[in-house]
């Protein structure tokens, strides 16, 4: 008899708190806008955090609530933002295509003062004095930390111990540069095809000794480029990829081949060569000028 | 009851008694939320919380299983409630603290399933503490989870940067950790209020 006593009083018990919870739950009701979910759908669901918000969830409700535009999801691209400017009802502004590029080239060209045999993974590399490579205090230590950040199997170490990015593959979500402790990762426009691969803004002899492909800001590539897209800012050439038209002019100018595409021995004969000609140009034509000034004169 | 009394439980449900070190409840949380201080610290203030409201509703359900002459029923109704509870608790914040809600995430159910919450509940009744000394108890036996979670997360976060032999790395040289901290805790066993 005790038993159905306790069942019983349990029972009641169990049922009391079922009926609070769920007059509870009437009277606390949030009520959620269909949106969200159609929006979480159209979202790329890898939870990878590159529009800064905690996961696919805090994304959606970002753009609902108008805090991110449509296009804060960077892997699902104009097309995905298009379906959720429907879904909003807002029309979508087309942002060009970016991808993630790496600021430096140095890798096995750059100095190490000492081996580092510690964890493989950047951010505790330069927990230890600055890192192997903190002779050059603003290179890729190609360790892998922002190849470990990629949900996108978008960037990985090449043959010369540098993070290089996979443009194809390439969402920009911002994971690697997050994951970065150089910092050293970039937003480009996927249509640019010329960098400055190096990062480091100390003055130029000091440059020069730790790294073989470095920016020493002698200012070759500001002299030759024709469209005022490349400045040498703290000490680091920096080009402005609004006015840059790709002529890779400053890529042959660079005596340290620090700017991508490096070119071939050839191309920069070539270069060089016809930097010669345009300087005895005008050379001649200046000296043609004084001496018709010189006869005006007389 | 007097405030010293009330000091005595303060300190040993957070020093001397605490509830991780000393008396090994709450492990699961403790060990599976400690990686970044901040989700340490929001589990052991949610736990905090919790803890609070369920040594305060289960003593009145105490006395109802006492009058009924169920007092063997205690944990079945005590996890009834604990339940209960965390389901309301999650309810109302996030309807009037979307916030703290937000930020509690899926901690807040988990605090269900935490042996701690279950076990401030026993102890109290097996200490025969009244309303006051168990709200009193349960409380502070959340800061000393708060407090414990707080600075195995803090060890933790240093770990990662430490060269552990391969076979240590991960939990292994978490569990070697949460011992040390818990035999540091042994010091406080000598501490008496007068």
């Amino acid at each position: 008899m005790e038993i159905v006593y306790a069942v019983l009083v349990l029972g009641a018990l169990a049922a009391l708190f079922g009926l609070a919870l769920a007059v509870a739950a009437k009277a606390f009701e949030v009520k959620a806008d269909p949106r969200l979910a159609q929006i979480q759908s159209c979202l790329a669901g890898a939870n990878c955090g590159g529009c800064g918000y905690p996961g696919c969830g805090g994304c959606a409700a970002a753009i609902l609530s108008g805090k991110a535009p449509v296009t804060a999801c960077a892997p699902v691209g104009a097309e995905g933002a298009a379906k959720i400017a429907a879904i909003m009802g807002i029309e979508v502004a087309s942002g060009e295509r970016m991808v993630a590029h790496v600021r430096c080239n140095g890798g096995c060209d750059a100095q190490k003062n000492f081996e580092y045999r510690g964890v493989s993974d950047c951010l505790a590399a330069t927990k230890v004095c600055g890192g192997d490579k903190n002779v050059c205090r603003y290179g890729c230590f190609g360790f892998g930390t922002c190849v470990a950040a990629c949900k996108f199997d978008a960037i990985h170490i090449n043959e010369r111990g540098v993070a290089e990015v996979d443009r194809e593959k390439c969402t920009n979500c911002g994971a690697c540069r997050a994951a970065c402790p150089r910092k050293l990762i970039d937003a480009v426009p996927y249509k640019q095809k010329v960098f400055v691969n190096c990062s480091n803004r100390e003055k130029g002899p000091g440059v020069m000794k730790v790294c073989a492909r470095s920016c020493i800001a002698c200012g070759m590539c500001e002299r030759t480029c024709k469209f005022d897209a490349i400045h040498v800012i703290d000490n680091v050439a920096v080009i402005d990829y609004d006015k840059c038209r790709n002529c890779t002019m400053c890529a042959k100018a660079c005596p340290r081949s620090a700017i991508e595409p490096i070119p071939t021995a050839e191309e920069r004969e070539r270069f060089n060569a016809a930097q010669r000609a345009a300087k005895q140009a005008a050379a001649e034509k200046a000296a043609a000028k004084a001496a018709q000034s010189d006869s005006a004169a007389e | 009851m007097s405030v010293t009394t009330l000091l005595t439980i303060a300190l040993g449900a957070i020093l001397t008694n605490n509830f991780i070190f000393a008396q090994f409840l709450g492990i699961c949380p403790f060990l599976g939320v400690s990686k970044k201080i901040d989700t340490a610290v929001g589990m052991g203030a949610a736990v905090t919380f919790v803890m609070g409201l369920a040594s305060a509703v289960c003593y009145g359900v105490n006395a109802l299983l006492q009058a009924a002459g169920l007092a063997y029923m205690q944990t079945v109704a005590f996890i009834l409630v604990i339940a209960a509870l965390v389901q309301f608790v999650e309810m109302f914040l996030k309807r009037y603290v979307p916030a703290l809600y937000t930020a509690l995430g899926v901690y807040l159910p988990l605090i269900t399933t935490n042996c701690a919450v279950l076990g401030v509940a026993l102890l109290n009744v097996q200490n025969n503490y009244n309303f006051i000394e168990s709200v009193v108890y349960g409380i502070t036996g959340g800061l000393g989870f708060l407090l414990a979670i707080f600075l195995f997360a803090a060890v933790r976060e240093q770990l990662e940067f430490a060269d552990t032999p391969k076979a240590f790395e991960g939990f292994p040289i978490a569990l070697v950790t949460a011992g040390l901290i818990a035999l540091a805790f042994m010091g406080f066993s000598g501490l008496q209020v007068w």
